[in-house]
C-alpha cells in the first residue's frame, strides 16, 4: 500500500507530488529498496529544497528504534528514522548527547547522515560523519551491507554526505559525546560589523565547543555584519544552581503556526524592525548565563510549523561556505547585496568550520552563512544566482540540504570530488536506482 | 511486585503504543505477533527505554491450537501474568471478501473466531490467577452498525464485542475486569492510504485513552471518547433510511 500525496521539504518549495510507502520493518525496507521504479529513501524530510524530494519515496519514519546502547563507551546502534530528539530524551539521563547536531532537534539520524550534517561545533568536531562507525545499508539489488572504515570503506565515505543516493541506510552506529548537565555556559557579545565579528570568532575558537554568530543581514553602512556572537560550552555540574533539574529534557511543543501566514506581513519594513530589534535587545555588551540546550540549539523548534511564516510560496534558505582566505570580502559583499535589497531574513547565521571530511560533504574550512529569503519575491531566484556567483568565484561552495536552485555546471565546480563519489555510486548502484529531485536537477548519476 | 502482560498482536501501531505506556508504569511484558522477529527492533527499544523485561512470542491467530495453548507458552515463556490486551484483527477487503470465500473466512476468523477462542481459555488462566488484573479487547466502531463497505469485519467485531461483554457478565465476580475498547480512525498501517478519513487519532493518544479507560473500570470504552457520539447518532438512523445510504 502507498499514498499519492503533494510533499515539499521544510522550505515548501518546490512541490513534488509522490507515491509514499512506509517501511514498518527492516525486511520492509530491504523489499522496498529493490522494487522497481527508482526510489528515494526518506525521513521527516526536514532538509529545505528537494534534497528530499522524487516522485517515488520510502520513508523512513516508522523505523524508529534504539537498538543498543553501550552506557560506557556511548556507542548507540539506531535505526535510520531515530530523530535527534528522540536521542536527547534516551541519552541525556544516562550522561550522553549528540556528538553534532543540527539546528532543529526533528530531523531522522538518517537524514543527518545523508546531509552529513554540522553544528554549532564545527570548528572543533567535524562533522556527524566523524561520529559514525557503522552504517547498515540495503542497495539497490536488495543486498544487505555493513559498511564501516574498514570494510566496504569507499561506500561508507560516500554514503555519509551522499545525499541517500548510494543506498537505503537501515541503521547506524553513533559515538555520543560525554556531557554532565542538561545546561550550556552561554557567553554572548555584541559585535559592531563583520570584520569584528570574524576576528571575535577566531579569537575565541579555542576556548569554545560552540561558536555562532547571529547576522543582522539588512544593517547598512558600516553596521553591515553587526551581530550577536554565542559561544557556549557544556556546563559542569558545580555552576549549576543548586535548584536546576541536571538533565532536564526539552519540553514538548506545544505552539504551533495553525496555517500558512498571509505574505504581506514578511516585507523589508518588518524583516528590518525584526533584525533591528534583534541585535538590540540586550544593553550590555557581553552577558554571561546559564542557558538550557533546547532555546541554545534549538530556538526555531519551540514553534511548530515556523516555515508557514513565509505563505503559500514558500521560502529559500540559502547557505554557503566560503574559504578563510578569500572569505571576508566574499561575505561583505552577499552582506552587501543582501541589505541593499532589503528583503533578507530572520536569522542569518555565520559559523566557522574547520576540517572536511567525506565526498559530497559540504563543510570545508573556512565561514559559514546562512540566510533565508521569502520566496514571494519573483526576483529571487535572479538574486540567489548572482550571490552563487560570489561564492563560486570565492571557491566557496553551497550546501545541498538546502539547495533547490543549483545548476550542473555550477554545482560540479564546487564539489571537486564529485567524481570519486559517482564512481562509488555506480560501482554500488550501477544503474542509479537512488534518486532525487536534486539528483537528476544536477546530474548525480 | 511487578505485574506482566501479554499483548496480542504486538506488531500493530495500537498494540506497541499501548505496550510502552504499560512499560513505563512498570510492567513486564509478553509480545506475542506472528513474525516474531518483526518485533526485535521494538522489544530492544522498550528494553533500553523502561528496563523492563520483554519477552517476545511466536503466535499465529488462525492456528486454533495455538490459540488454545497460549496461555502455557506464554508462561514458559517468561512467567505468570495478569493482564491480556488483544489487539490483533484483521480488516480485509469487503469488495474481495464478497466473492472470495477465503478472504471472508479470514475476516470472521480472525476478528472473531480465533478472538474468541484465545480469551476464553486465557480466561481460565487468569481466574486461576492470584490477583489477575483483566483482559483488553479491541473491537471496533465498525461492529456498531452492518456498513456496505465493511460489514464482514464489523459483523467480526460486533460478535467479538458480544462475546467480551458476556466474558465480563461471567467474571464480573472473580476481579478480572473486561474492557471491550472501540476505537475510530486511528493513524495506523491498518488506515494508510484510506480516502477520506477524519478525525484520525494517534496511536499514543488511543492508548493513553484506553488504559486510563482500564484504570477507571470502564466497561465500554470508545476511543478517541467523541466515537461514542458520533456512534450513537449512526446507531439512531432508522435502517429504512440507513439501507439506502453509501457508507
Amino acid at each position: 500500500m502507498g499514498n499519492r500525496v503533494s510533499i515539499s521539504g521544510w522550505g515548501n518549495y518546490p512541490t513534488v507530488s509522490a507515491l509514499v510507502r512506509r517501511a514498518r520493518h527492516r525486511l520492509e525496507l530491504q523489499r522496498l529498496a529493490h522494487q522497481r521504479p527508482p526510489v528515494l529513501a526518506t525521513g521527516r524530510q526536514r532538509s529545505y529544497g528537494d534534497a528530499c524530494l522524487f516522485s517515488n519515496v520510502v520513508s523512513t519514519v516508522d523505523l524508529s528504534h534504539i537498538l543498543t546502547f553501550d552506557p560506557i563507551t556511548g556507542v548507540m546502534r539506531a535505526e535510520a528514522g531515530v530523530t535527534v530528539e528522540q536521542i536527547i530524551r534516551f541519552a541525556l539521563p544516562q550522561g550522553w548527547f549528540p556528538p553534532v547536531t543540527p539546528g532543529t532537534k526533528f530531523p531522522t539520524l538518517g537524514g543527518c547522515i545523508a546531509a552529513d550534517v554540522h553544528g554549532k561545533n564545527h570548528h572543533v568536531d567535524g562533522s556527524l560523519g566523524r561520529f559514525v562507525e557503522e552504517l547498515e545499508m540495503f542497495l539497490a539489488d536488495g543486498t544487505a551491507i555493513r559498511c564501516s572504515r574498514d570494510s566496504h570503506g569507499d561506500l561508507f565515505h560516500a554514503t555519509i554526505g551522499g545525499m541517500g543516493l548510494t543506498g537505503f541506510i537501515y541503521a547506524a552506529k553513533l559515538r555520543l559525546r560525554p556531557v554532565s548537565s542538561a545546561y550550556l555556559e552561554v557567553r554572548s557579545e555584541r559585535v559592531g560589523c563583520l570584520a569584528e565579528a570574524l576576528h571575535q570568532l577566531a579569537a575565541t575558537q579555542d576556548d569554545y565547543t560552540y561558536s555562532v554568530a547571529w547576522i543582522d543581514c539588512l544593517a547598512r553602512g558600516r553596521a553591515r555584519g553587526r551581530s550577536i556572537l554565542m559561544l557556549a560550552n557544556h556546563a559542569e555540574v558545580a555552576k549549576l544552581p543548586v535548584r536546576a533539574e541536571r538533565w532536564r529534557p526539552h519540553p514538548e511543543q506545544r505552539l504551533a503556526l495553525p496555517t500558512r501566514a498571509p505574505e504581506f506581513l514578511l516585507n523589508k519594513y518588518s524583516m528590518r524592525l525584526f533584525n533591528s530589534l534583534y541585535y538590540h535587545r540586550r544593553l550590555r555588551r557581553t552577558r554571561l548565563e546559564l542557558q538550557h540546550y533546547d532555546p541554545y540549539f534549538y530556538p526555531l523548534d519551540r514553534v511548530g510549523h515556523w516555515n508557514r511564516i513565509y505563505g503559500r510560496s514558500g521560502f529559500l534558505q540559502y547557505q554557503f561556505v566560503v574559504p578563510r582566505s578569500s572569505g571576508e570580502a566574499a561575505l561583505d559583499e552577499v552582506l552587501e547585496r543582501t541589505s541593499r535589497r532589503g528583503s533578507g531574513s530572520f536569522l542569518a547565521v555565520l559559523k566557522t568550520f574547520g576540517e572536511a571530511w567525506g565526498m559530497l560533504s559540504f563543510p570545508q574550512p573556512g565561514y559559514t552563512l546562512a540566510l533565508d529569503f521569502p520566496r514571494s519575491d519573483p526576483t529571487i531566484h535572479a538574486f540567489l544566482r548572482d550571490l552563487t556567483g560570489v561564492v563560486q568565484r570565492a571557491g566557496g561552495r553551497v550546501y545541498l540540504a538546502k539547495d533547490a536552485l543549483l545548476d550542473k555546471e555550477t554545482f560540479s565546480a564546487m564539489y571537486p570530488e564529485l567524481e570519486q563519489f559517482l564512481s562509488v555510486k555506480r560501482r554500488y548502484d550501477p544503474n542509479n536506482h537512488f534518486r532525487s529531485a536534486q539528483s537528476q536537477r544536477l546530474g548525480l548519476q | 511486585m511487578n505485574r506482566r502482560a501479554l499483548v496480542l498482536g504486538a506488531t500493530s501501531a495500537i498494540a506497541q503504543a499501548i505496550a510502552r505506556l504499560l512499560a513505563q508504569q512498570g510492567n513486564d511484558l509478553i509480545l506475542a505477533a506472528r513474525q516474531v522477529e518483526r518485533l526485535e527492533p521494538f522489544a530492544a527499544d522498550l528494553r533500553l527505554h523502561s528496563s523492563r523485561e520483554v519477552e517476545l512470542l511466536e503466535f499465529e491467530a488462525m492456528d486454533w491450537a495455538a490459540c488454545t495453548s497460549l496461555a502455557a507458552a506464554a508462561e514458559d515463556a517468561a512467567g505468570p501474568f495478569q493482564l491480556v490486551v488483544l489487539v490483533y484483527g484483521y480488516l480485509g477487503q469487503q469488495q474481495r471478501a464478497n466473492a472470495d470465500s477465503e478472504e471472508l473466512l479470514r475476516i470472521v476468523n480472525t476478528n472473531f473466531t480465533s478472538a474468541s477462542l484465545t480469551l476464553a481459555h486465557l480466561a481460565n488462566y487468569l481466574e486461576r490467577q492470584a490477583e489477575p488484573t483483566g483482559i483488553i479487547g479491541i473491537s471496533s466502531v465498525a461492529g456498531d452498525r452492518g456498513r456496505q463497505s465493511n460489514y464482514a469485519y464489523g459483523a467480526a467485531k460486533g460478535g467479538f464485542a458480544l462475546y467480551l461483554q458476556g466474558l465480563r457478565n461471567r467474571l464480573a465476580a472473580t476481579g478480572v475486569h473486561v474492557m471491550t475498547v472501540k476505537p475510530g480512525f486511528v493513524d495506523t498501517p491498518m488506515t494508510e492510504g484510506m480516502d477520506g478519513l477524519f478525525l484520525v487519532a494517534s496511536p499514543e493518544r488511543v492508548a493513553d485513552d484506553i488504559l486510563r479507560a482500564f484504570r477507571r473500570q470502564r466497561d465500554i470504552v470508545y476511543v478517541p471518547w467523541f466515537w461514542r457520539y458520533i456512534m450513537m447518532v449512526i446507531k439512531a438512523l432508522p435502517e429504512r433510511l440507513f439501507k439506502r445510504l453509501s457508507l
